[in-house]
């Protein structure tokens, strides 16, 4: 190892942890520093100096620690960061390891903040850093972007080669999740939402992963069909069942997809995104003021559940209808009533809606439009000089996308029973665009690994409910830096020579 | 004499107060090869610009027609795609333009949508696996491997556009443009960065696309090994105007030419 | 019908006010996107973290037993600038140059993400509820009145906060042009707009150049935030969203990458967003969608913006 190391310049050293420190400083000082409280009748201030202090320490050690790693002191970071977590360790488990009061309170000095998650997180990275420096690499480099995104190409080459069986198997998976899990209701609402996601974040991918659009109003479409849907089952006269009205919300959500599209598809990449988003406020603006018709903030209530062929899934089956448990207790198997049917029924709603979409777009994309929406995205200019129409092409794919948004929406719709403007907020858009760019591209499986990391992990750590947000954030900033181009980015040709049968003759 | 594929007539182009082309008319015949030339900024590409539909005219007519057909079009009046899809003018680029993420093959497929399109029912019916498309795609399949094995890219029909060498690249947008079987051939400094061998490949595809595909090609070139080797006909702008007109020999000996590229008339020789 | 007027003169000028917030905001926008190419998400948030930094200085003035107004404000805008220059700093170190050179997307994925995380980092540290602020500067010049027979007497004034609001805007925007037209960090800029790799091989540090441009930016934010504290008297953790949403409008209006343009924009729409809520029946509930329709008109018919150059397309 030593013909690695390199002598230490001490005096640099302090000057660049020291500025860390010093950033973390300012950073700090004010916001975390101090906090205005309610007290009765103003607002007061109150301090809170060790966690400053212990921040700006916390940095200045570990900006050394990456110094010492970064010049090739591995044995050094390693006992070091060995020794610092053990420390944090017992801070964060007294009961569990250690009983003398000591140590914790030593530990507890040391780390002052209040939150156990922060805590837990400053132990992480000592043990990141320490596992760091223990396993091979000589020197923490930090790579240079493009060898981050061949990396993703790699990975995603390698799924590409398993896709073929991972793909069957994560849909078995789905189908047989709820044998496993079909008794906890909980578990089912986590994968019925994941699922949603994953059947939105495929719709968008067709407009913003294959055509380029840049699209950060989805929300609008799933706002549109939500409401189309909750608007035709509820009013008095109309009351269509769900499986007419989910094609009747999938349509408008597309019309209004092309109607919105239409004028503003000329626009460049980035203005493009900031229209969209612009409609997407604007439909939810729309939504909560015109109370005549949308009912306003208050949502619209009482949007019935669907049915299974006229079967209903409550426990005494309203007038004219049966009840599923009864039905299927008296034709085929006797079972309890159970609320949890119902979850299962709409999980394999979604299911089915998804896998639709996804069918779509992995056969859309070996067709004229799919390739057309590729080349779009790759070259406009010479897009028309083969005489491909940019605008209709555009057209279809955001149409198609705010289809499939729409009967996104008109599941949210009858999944919950109750829509209100609140749903249908930017920060939806945001989530379903970060999870088809962290997926990676066009990617459909990296959808689902996206979907699966962004919504179904805060929803398992449910506990840590006011740090759930702040989390989500950190991890699309940390996932876009570890892999800018997603997680899964490899384009796999649409056709291939070699494979290709000879054609008709000419 | 027919009437010419393309007539192109008093074409003025300006750029708020600039004039980047100044009534420039010319002709191009059906298998012809012509060439414009002329010093840099001479306005050149922007007369190609012009033709396909990325820039409109101020002033000026561009005519072109179907010699089988019969069919006419006012090129100044079409949008870009259109003249492409309809009127099947084809270009390439000065800086290359391909589908880079996309492979070879597919930049060739997707040179043929339009008539894809019509095959796969506007998608709908392709969605479901219909026999006609199949076919149809089969069959742009074998076009794609028609211009490959013409551009010698067939080794390289599965790799991404964006890895090909340089020349391989230019021919592939020669290829693609020839997929959309277009009746008047545009290139751009086809010629540009090409090595002695390859610039000679070049010339021997272009008589061949000439010869065998019978369509008009109008060249920018500033080559002039490529330009006097192969055109039938010249055309010599400078400063947006058109200062000659005519056949490689005459323009090789006309007096405003030479000026035009050498500066001083008495040096010149 | 004197009365009219004097609501139209009272409009106006709050709604140059509202404006100015708005093109503080949206040079931000405009600078950073000049320079790197990119919406810079968090920037709203920026903006919203120095309106908090100037609320808690304030207070801290106060404890301290400094509470005279000028002297007041005076703390509040350094250290609101103080403290955002960090948050600017780090935000363009941490979040965007290591993305630096790859897709297009990459970064604006970031910048949602360090949005959404700065949001909820100041809800933690600083709670949820808006926090409140007293008037700090009652009264105004009075222009004149309005004698209504029979009714009270209504008085069109400047107050004077929305006098000062304007004067500190066009002190810093002067002060701020110089800094870009005439220091070298001015001509480092424009050359790293112009060609990144170029202005490198020229010796131009393109890191430090970009990292001083958020810099720049996130202390025009703090001023917005500041002079948003005193106007509304209210804030909280989400005030950062739609007047970062509103500013970008701002400067896509004016010319993305003009800096004028972003202050004429930014003034437009706060013009049209004040004049809707004030005569269009209904209108301060549909505010927000005039101001993006207008958004989406512009940008159809001119696409580059009311003062931007006009892009031919090169083929």
């Amino acid at each position: 190892m030593t013909p690695d190391v390199r002598p230490l310049d001490y005096a640099a050293m302090a000057k660049e942890a020291g500025l860390t420190a010093f950033v973390v400083l300012m950073l700090a000082v004010v916001l975390v520093g101090l906090e205005l409280r309610d007290v009765p009748g103003a607002l007061a201030l109150y301090t809170r100096v060790p966690d400053v202090v212990a921040a700006c320490v916390i940095a200045f050690i570990g900006r050394i620690a990456v110094i010492l790693l970064r010049e090739g002191y591995r044995d050094a970071v390693m006992i070091g960061g060995g020794i610092a977590s053990v420390i944090l360790l017992i801070g964060l488990l007294p009961e569990v390891l250690f009983g003398t009061q000591t140590a914790v309170k030593i530990a507890n000095r040391l780390m002052p903040f209040e939150a156990p998650v922060v805590r837990w997180c400053v132990f992480a990275a000592a043990l990141i850093l320490a596992a760091r420096a223990a396993i091979g690499r000589r020197r923490l480099r930090v790579q240079d972007v493009n060898a981050r995104v061949a990396a993703a190409d790699r990975a995603g080459a390698r799924m590409q080669h398993i896709a073929r069986y991972a793909g069957p198997a994560l849909g078995f998976a789905a189908v047989a999740l709820p044998i496993v899990y079909g008794h906890d209701q909980q578990a089912m609402s986590v994968a019925i939402l994941v699922m949603t996601y994953i059947m939105l974040g495929w719709g968008l991918n067709i407009v913003v992963g294959l055509a380029g659009l840049l699209d950060l109003g989805y929300v609008a479409f799933y706002a549109v069909g939500a409401y189309t849907f909750a608007l035709l089952a509820t009013t008095e006269g109309i009351e269509w069942s769900f499986w007419l009205c989910l094609p009747m919300a999938g349509a408008l959500a597309g019309l209004v997809g092309v109607l919105l599209g239409f004028p503003v598809l000329r626009l460049r990449g980035d203005y493009l995104a900031i229209v969209t988003l612009g409609f997407g406020e604007i439909i939810r603006v729309v939504i909560q003021n015109w109370a005549s018709f949308t009912k306003g903030p208050n949502g619209i209530t009482g949007i019935p559940r669907p049915t299974l062929f006229g079967l209903s899934w409550e426990e005494e089956a309203p007038e004219g209808q049966t009840a599923f448990w009864q039905w299927f207790s008296n034709n085929l198997w006797p079972v309890e009533y159970s609320a949890a049917h119902e979850k299962i029924f709409l999980f394999y709603i979604i299911l089915f809606l998804a896998l639709i979409v996804n069918w779509f777009a992995l056969r859309a994309r070996k067709m004229p439009i799919g390739r057309a929406w590729e080349a779009l995205r790759e070259d406009e200019i010479a897009c028309r000089s083969l005489g491909i129409n940019p605008t209709n092409t555009k057209l279809t794919a955001f149409g198609c996308g705010a289809m499939f948004g729409g009967f996104a929406g008109a599941f949210f719709a009858t999944s919950q029973g109750f829509v209100s403007p609140e749903s249908f907020v930017f920060i939806e858009s945001a989530i379903i665009l970060a999870i088809v760019v962290l997926g990676g591209f066009g990617s459909q499986l990296g959808v689902v690994l996206a979907a699966l990391l962004l919504i179904g992990l805060p929803e398992v750590f449910r506990e840590v409910k006011d740090f759930r947000m702040l989390a989500f954030g950190l991890a699309m900033v940390a996932i876009m830096l570890w892999r800018p181009a997603g997680l899964l980015a490899h384009r796999e040709p649409t056709v291939r020579l070699k494979t290709a049968r000879a054609g008709a003759k000419p | 004499m027919n009437r010419p594929l393309l007539e192109v007539e008093h074409l003025t182009i300006r750029f708020g107060g600039l004039v980047a082309v100044n009534d420039v008319s010319f002709t191009a015949q059906d298998r012809r090869i012509t060439a414009v030339i002329g010093p840099n900024g001479a306005g050149k590409t922007t007369v190609f610009n012009c033709l396909t539909g990325f820039y409109k005219p101020t002033i000026g007519r561009m005519r072109l027609m179907h010699a089988a057909t019969g069919r006419e079009f006012l090129l100044e009046r079409m949008e870009g795609f259109r003249i492409a899809a309809e009127a099947r003018v084809a270009r390439t680029f000065q800086n290359i333009r391909l589908f880079p993420k996309m492979t070879v093959l597919e930049n060739l497929i997707v040179a043929q949508h339009n008539r894809l399109m019509r095959a796969s029912g506007y998608t709908v019916l392709g969605l479901f696996g219909y026999q006609g498309y199949r076919r149809a795609e089969a069959a742009a399949i074998d076009r794609a491997r028609y211009w490959l094995d013409r551009t010698g890219l067939t080794p390289r029909a599965d790799d991404a556009a964006e890895s090909l060498p340089y020349g391989g690249q230019r021919r592939l947008e020669i290829a693609r443009a020839m997929c959309t079987e277009p009746v008047l051939l545009c290139l751009d400094e086809p010629a540009a960065g090409l090595n002695p061998r390859e610039s000679d490949e070049l010339n021997a595809l272009l008589r061949y696309i000439r010869d065998e595909h019978r369509i008009g090609v109008l060249l920018i070139e500033h080559d002039m090994s490529v330009v006097m080797q192969i055109s039938d006909h010249i055309v010599v702008l400078d400063y947006g105007r058109k200062i000659a007109d005519g056949a490689p020999a005459a323009i090789r000996a006309d007096p405003a030419v030479i000026r035009a590229y050498l500066g001083e008339p008495e040096e010149a020789a | 019908m004197q009365d009219s007027f004097s609501y139209f003169v009272n409009q106006l000028i709050s709604g140059i006010s509202l404006g100015f917030v708005y093109g503080l905001i949206a040079i931000g926008y405009t600078m950073v996107y000049g320079i790197v190419g990119m919406i810079n998400f968090a920037h709203g948030e920026i903006f919203m973290i120095g309106a908090f930094v100037a609320l808690i200085a304030y207070f801290i003035m106060e404890a301290l037993g400094m509470g005279w107004v000028p002297v007041a404000i005076l703390a509040m805008l350094l250290l609101s600038m103080l403290i955002n220059a960090a948050y600017g700093w780090t935000l363009e170190r941490v979040a965007y140059r290591p993305l630096r050179g790859s897709t297009r997307l990459a970064p604006l994925i970031t910048a949602i993400g360090m949005s959404i995380f700065l949001q909820n980092y100041v809800q933690l540290l600083q709670g949820a509820r808006p926090r409140p602020l007293k008037p700090l500067i009652p009264g105004g010049i009075e222009l004149w009145t309005v004698k209504t027979p029979g009714d009270t007497d209504y008085t069109v004034q400047v107050s004077y906060m929305e006098l000062m609001i304007i004067v500190i805007t066009i002190v810093l925007m002067a002060v701020f042009t110089y800094v870009i037209t005439q220091t070298s960090l001015g001509r480092a800029q424009r050359a790293c707009e112009q060609d990144q790799k170029m202005a490198s091989l020229l010796g131009i540090n393109v890191h430090g150049t970009i990292a001083a441009t958020f810099v720049i930016a996130a202390v025009l934010a703090a001023v917005a935030g500041l002079i948003y504290t005193l106007r509304y008297g209210s804030i909280d953790f989400f005030i950062g969203f739609l007047a970062g949403v509103k500013a970008f409008t701002a400067a896509v209006l004016g010319g993305i990458g003009s800096l004028p343009g972003a202050m004429l924009g930014g003034v437009l729409i706060g013009l049209i967003e004040n004049f809707f809520a004030g005569y269009a029946e209904g209108g301060s509930e549909y505010k927000d969608v005039a101001v993006f329709t207008v958004l989406v008109v512009v940008l159809i018919f001119r696409p580059t913006g009311l003062l931007g150059k006009p892009d031919i397309e090169k083929v």
